[in-house]
């Protein structure tokens, strides 16, 4: 077997005349933790149905784990952990239940899934509601059982397809740090997210997608240095006059973004330049500097946000 | 930490974990499932056997249809009927939740089980439930006396063998269906309905004009109650026409799981 347990190249999906995915490669090693960005459509859970082995290729070689998808599919599944992007638990079921059936899928024994069914509830923080039926707990608690379902096999990588989608922001926290906790335990882990803030904080490597294919690849922090500046001003002069005002702000800055409701001024040092911009006589309505985001390499790149 | 490759004993008995997740399932309904397989003989014994029995009986005789009394006649129908119903329901509310409500078939697949593992569990689980039923009404109709003949016991297994059929049949309709309420209306008014009412269930199929004794020879019930009254009573068939009833049923049987198995593995993997 390779050293990379994820190998894609020129991967092609098309459904009738609309191609999905658009021969993109990648490959993802032991205990990495891989992402694909982008927004809705980009053709990320295509990408990952088709690694997940449950879904056709129309051109393209994949190999997982060294084997071909469509060749092998059970074969492989039987060393992957899948949480979906829309839960799919047996709701009828109790939390333990689902645990224990989703085990015996695998070939399981009673007696090796008995032994795990404890360390799983803790994982998933839910060992007080190990006898209640699904159907009654909140999204975050569905969204963390099937991830503890997903590990009832001690798959040789986890796959999720926008794990947090959908969850308050208090439950995604909760989530993000239930899977650091699996990915310093060396779990390898392939992720696809819209949420920049999610892909910087879950993936050491990430592809950039758009339209089916990748625009850009690196770790968050490679491509915030290759596609943005350190950091950017946002100001504000109110929606009608940004535009007339942006031309005037260009010599301030490496590069300007012009959108709707703000404007982004990038820079290494965003106080220096809404120091000049105030001194030139300009006076936004609101100012801000952050540090740039995977959200900026994406504007950089597409001309457009993640999130519409 | 990797589990050794467990695909293969999966290929070869996933089925068995998939019966074991959906028996799971119905035994969190199982007093339902009981209330249903003794209430309805009950019911439909009294009021059928008894009540309209009463009335053949004072028009007709002790034995006038067919040479046996009403409750005889109509009770392998009821049988029969019983066990179609109990394999329709476990064929397609699993089908369509696993598809379409909680989506659980696509969480299997993501396993080492195929569509075809998981089409034979759901199929065996209405092989499991369509045994509870028929054996329930059976012990009913054995307290009414309906069961008396030394080959009643046959009613048994051709009950079971027509419920099977006909719960293959309705899996491979259910894994294709995309709007369940057009589907429910179909099933309940254009198929179950007039079967029941056409399959010479009450009364001798020849009794109907012949332009819709046809109902009965397309329906399932109609095949297996023939059969069931041959076994019950006597009832007169030529042997070409016992065959004929078998392989009927035994066809749609075949056809019915052939069609399940492509439709679940094409729409798990679309």
């Amino acid at each position: 077997m390779s050293e990379n347990l994820i190998d894609v190249r020129g991967l092609t999906k098309k459904f009738g005349d609309f191609t999905a995915v658009n021969g993109i490669d990648f490959h993802v090693r032991k205990s990495e933790s891989f992402g694909l960005l982008g927004p809705n459509g980009a053709g990320k859970s295509t990408t990952m149905r088709i690694i997940a082995a449950t879904s056709q290729r129309t051109s393209g070689e994949v190999s997982i784990l060294g084997k071909d998808p469509e060749l092998e599919g059970p074969q492989i599944r039987a060393h992957l952990g899948v949480v979906p992007q829309q839960d799919n638990l047996d709701i009828q079921l109790t939390v333990s239940e689902n645990l224990y059936v989703y085990g015996r899928y695998f070939g399981l024994s009673r007696k090796f899934i008995n032994s795990k069914i404890d360390d799983l509830l803790e994982f998933a923080q839910l060992e007080e509601k190990r006898d209640v039926k699904v159907e009654a707990l909140s999204g975050g608690m569905k969204r963390r059982l099937t991830i503890a379902r997903a590990l009832v096999s001690e798959p040789d990588i986890l796959i999720l397809d926008e794990p947090t989608t959908g969850l308050d922001p208090q439950a995604r926290h909760i989530l993000w740090d239930r899977l650091f906790r699996l990915k310093e335990d060396g779990v390898t882990l392939l992720i696809t997210t819209h949420y920049m803030d999610e892909a910087e904080q879950l993936c050491d490597r990430l592809i950039v997608m758009d339209k089916g294919s990748i625009m850009a690849e690196g770790s968050p922090s490679e491509l915030i240095r290759k596609h943005a500046t350190r950091e950017v001003l946002e100001v504000r002069f109110g929606s009608e006059r940004n535009k007339v005002i942006a031309s005037g702000l260009e010599q301030f800055c490496d590069r300007i973004e012009v959108l709707p409701d703000r404007i982004l001024l990038y820079a290494d040092d965003g106080e220096a330049v809404l120091e000049s911009i105030v001194g030139a006589g300009h006076s936004p309505n609101t100012s801000l500097v952050r540090r740039s985001s995977l959200e900026d390499v994406f504007l950089r790149l597409t001309g457009r946000s993640l999130i519409e | 930490m990797t589990l050794t490759d467990s695909s293969r004993k999966i290929s070869r008995f996933g089925a068995r974990y998939v019966l074991e997740a959906r028996l799971r399932n119905m035994f969190k309904f199982i007093w339902v499932i009981a209330a249903i397989s003794f209430l309805n003989p009950l019911l439909y014994l009294i009021s059928f056997g008894v009540g309209i029995g009463s009335l053949i009986t004072s028009n007709m005789g002790e034995n006038g249809i067919d040479g046996v009394s009403y409750l005889t006649f109509v009770a392998p129908a009821l049988l029969a009927s019983a066990a179609i119903q109990g394999a329709m329901d476990e064929a397609i509310f699993p089908t369509i939740n696993g598809f379409k409500w909680s989506k659980i078939f696509y969480g299997m697949n993501a396993t080492p089980q195929t569509g075809s593992t998981i089409a034979s569990g759901v199929f065996l689980t209405v092989l499991v439930r369509t045994t509870i039923s028929v054996l329930a009404y059976s012990f009913v109709l054995y307290l009414f006396g309906a069961m008396d003949s030394p080959h009643a016991y046959l009613a048994v297994p051709i009950a079971i063998l027509s419920g099977a059929s006909f719960g293959a049949v309705m899996m491979a309709f259910a894994s294709r269906v995309t709007n369940e309420d057009l589907f429910f209306t179909i099933v309940g008014r254009f198929l179950f309905g007039p079967m029941f009412l056409f399959s010479g269930t009450f009364y001798p199929l020849a009794s109907l004009p012949i332009g819709l004794q046809f109902i009965g020879w397309i329906s399932p019930l109609w095949h297996a109650t023939e059969l069931g009254r041959y076994a019950t009573y006597g009832h007169s068939i030529s042997p070409t026409m016992v065959m004929t009833h078998l392989l009927v049923i035994l066809i749609m049987l075949v056809l019915g799981l052939l069609s399940a198995f492509k439709q679940f593995s094409k729409r798990l993997t679309k």
